[in-house]
């Protein structure tokens, strides 16, 4: 973002660049870091996190579940802690470091652990909810809320799954974070 | 979602000023406003962001106070040591409010502006008519569903719930909000409806919450937040209670108590008469129970919130009663 968008306020304190003495709504220039690279996008301000991961971006394995902050299926990483993408402005988190599902595995293929565990305890059924399930999980034992099935059932309330597929979820949640330990 | 102007505030001052312009609204956590938005309640003219301000998000904690800064976020408060020690009502309350990813976004300060999660509010296509969203327009939920709307402190024009779990122990314990130029009791930066429901917080133009202040007590040490709730987790409050208990150094005569409601009132809702009935009394359960259905006095239901009358002294009851095994 160019510096015409730090706010420095005139002397009275008012903005007169939009006329009726309000700025305008304008396109920003904005420079993400998603996965380790830099992506650089012109946007309208009211585009969330995750239409510019989905519709801008092409990494769709953020999902789009109820759009409204109650689902967690748009569970990302934000300087390293689960935020949901859905309710983040992408002007906000310029500057900040992101990690979608896409950006778990290592380079080579290899799967982060929570991810071979979901495998491993068939811990989903349509997996539409999986990517937010497993970016959520990985914060989740990162916190040290994962020490028991009670806090895990618990931490992990945010995210739904419809499929019903909860106790394979904490199975496998137990089981990363078993391994992670180790 | 209609489009807005988006400016960052690098500063306090900046934000103060941002704030001031007409249609302007704060964005730190978004988890508020960008929800509002995307419903269509909230329109601003202008996002001032205030989340990339340095400093604002410091937690100090004592013995003393707890001073935390506007921009903490909920999560990092609720799991701070000294928090837990001698503040663990305001620990409980934050920890089981909203989810995990929620409370790494939202900010205390945030926190405080949450709006009412009556869904009449939250739907304009579907239900015009909302004294919060248009004054003079109507209630919508006065004859419609009301399993969670209010049942203290209403009024004709309004019986929203405040949804919030976190100012319920900041008003059980006396905290201040940091306005800048003035300090005031969280306890009346909240406003009843009365019959201006669309005035939910005592701030104006160009004002901005830089940080929460909590006196530290006896009572605040010893203390809880129980929250009853349709689910076990994840969910708002069908009535909840911060409660804070400190006992005669005989370990049963009450000194000071405090008592404060979640999920049945307009507001954060301290319940005072609750407190002088019980203080000087003994800690004894039947005691307990009686002083805990003062809390009701006034107490309106509209018809399917009328569970709430009868839940929220068992809340409190169980809270006090649950504080007292802990020596």
């Amino acid at each position: 973002m160019t510096s015409q968008h730090i706010i420095d306020p005139p002397e009275d304190g008012h903005f007169r660049n939009g006329g009726n003495n309000q700025p305008s709504p304008t396109t920003l220039s904005i420079d993400l870091t998603i996965n380790g690279e830099t992506h650089s996008l012109d946007i309208e301000p009211r585009v969330t996190l995750l239409d510019a991961l989905r519709e801008r971006l092409a990494l769709t394995g953020t999902k789009k579940g109820c759009d409204q902050g109650q689902c967690g299926a748009c569970t990302v990483h934000v300087d390293g802690e689960r935020v949901l993408a859905c309710l983040t402005l992408a002007a906000q988190v310029e500057g900040r470091s992101i990690t979608t599902i896409e950006g778990l595995a290592d380079a080579d293929g290899t799967l982060h652990a929570v991810q071979a565990a979901f495998l491993e305890q068939d811990a989903f059924q349509c997996g539409y909810c999986t990517p937010g399930q497993i970016m959520s999980a990985v914060a989740c034992i990162r916190e040290g809320h994962a020490g028991s099935d009670e806090d895990i059932r618990e931490y992990m309330a945010g995210n739904l799954c419809r499929c019903g597929a909860y106790p394979h979820i904490v199975a496998a949640v137990r089981q990363a974070a078993r391994e992670l330990r180790s | 979602m209609r489009d807005f102007a988006y400016l960052r505030a690098d500063s306090v001052e900046a934000a103060r000023n941002a704030a001031a312009l007409p249609g302007a609204m704060l964005l730190a956590g978004g988890t508020t406003l960008v929800d509002l938005a995307k419903c269509g309640v909230a329109e601003p003219a202008t996002v001032v962001d205030i989340s990339h301000i340095e400093g604002l998000d410091a937690i100090d904690v004592s013995a003393e106070r707890a001073v935390i800064g506007a921009l903490a976020r909920m999560s990092h408060v609720a799991d701070h040591p000294q928090v837990k020690s001698h503040f663990p009502a305001v620990s409980e309350a934050l920890w089981q409010a909203a989810s995990a990813q929620l409370r790494n976004m939202a900010t205390i300060g945030g926190n405080l502006m949450q709006r009412t999660r009556c869904p009449y509010f939250r739907d304009p296509q579907n239900f015009p008519a909302c004294n919060k969203r248009a004054p003079g327009s109507g209630c919508s939920a006065i004859g419609g569903v009301t399993r969670g709307h209010a049942v203290l402190g209403v009024s004709e024009a309004c019986i929203a719930t405040y949804p919030g779990d976190l100012a319920i122990a900041l008003v059980a314990f006396d905290a201040e909000a940091d306005l800048g130029d003035r300090k005031l009791k969280v306890e009346d930066f909240f406003l009843a409806p009365g019959a201006t429901a669309e005035r939910e917080h005592d701030i104006r133009p160009g004002e901005v919450i830089t940080a929460i202040e909590i006196p530290g007590s006896a009572a605040a040490r010893r203390s809880t937040y129980l929250k009853v709730r349709d689910r076990q987790s994840y969910e708002f409050a069908a009535a909840s209670a911060a409660v804070g208990l400190e006992l005669e150094g005989d370990g049963r005569t009450i000194r000071d108590i405090r008592v404060a409601l979640g999920g049945v009132a307009t507001k954060p809702w301290r319940a005072r008469a609750v407190e002088e009935a019980l203080k000087g009394k003994p800690l004894d359960e039947e005691i307990v129970r009686k002083a805990s259905e003062l809390a009701m006095e006034g107490a309106v239901d509209h018809g399917a919130n009328h569970y709430k009358i009868a839940l929220a002294p068992r809340v409190i009851a169980r809270a006090i009663l649950k504080l007292g095994e802990t020596a």
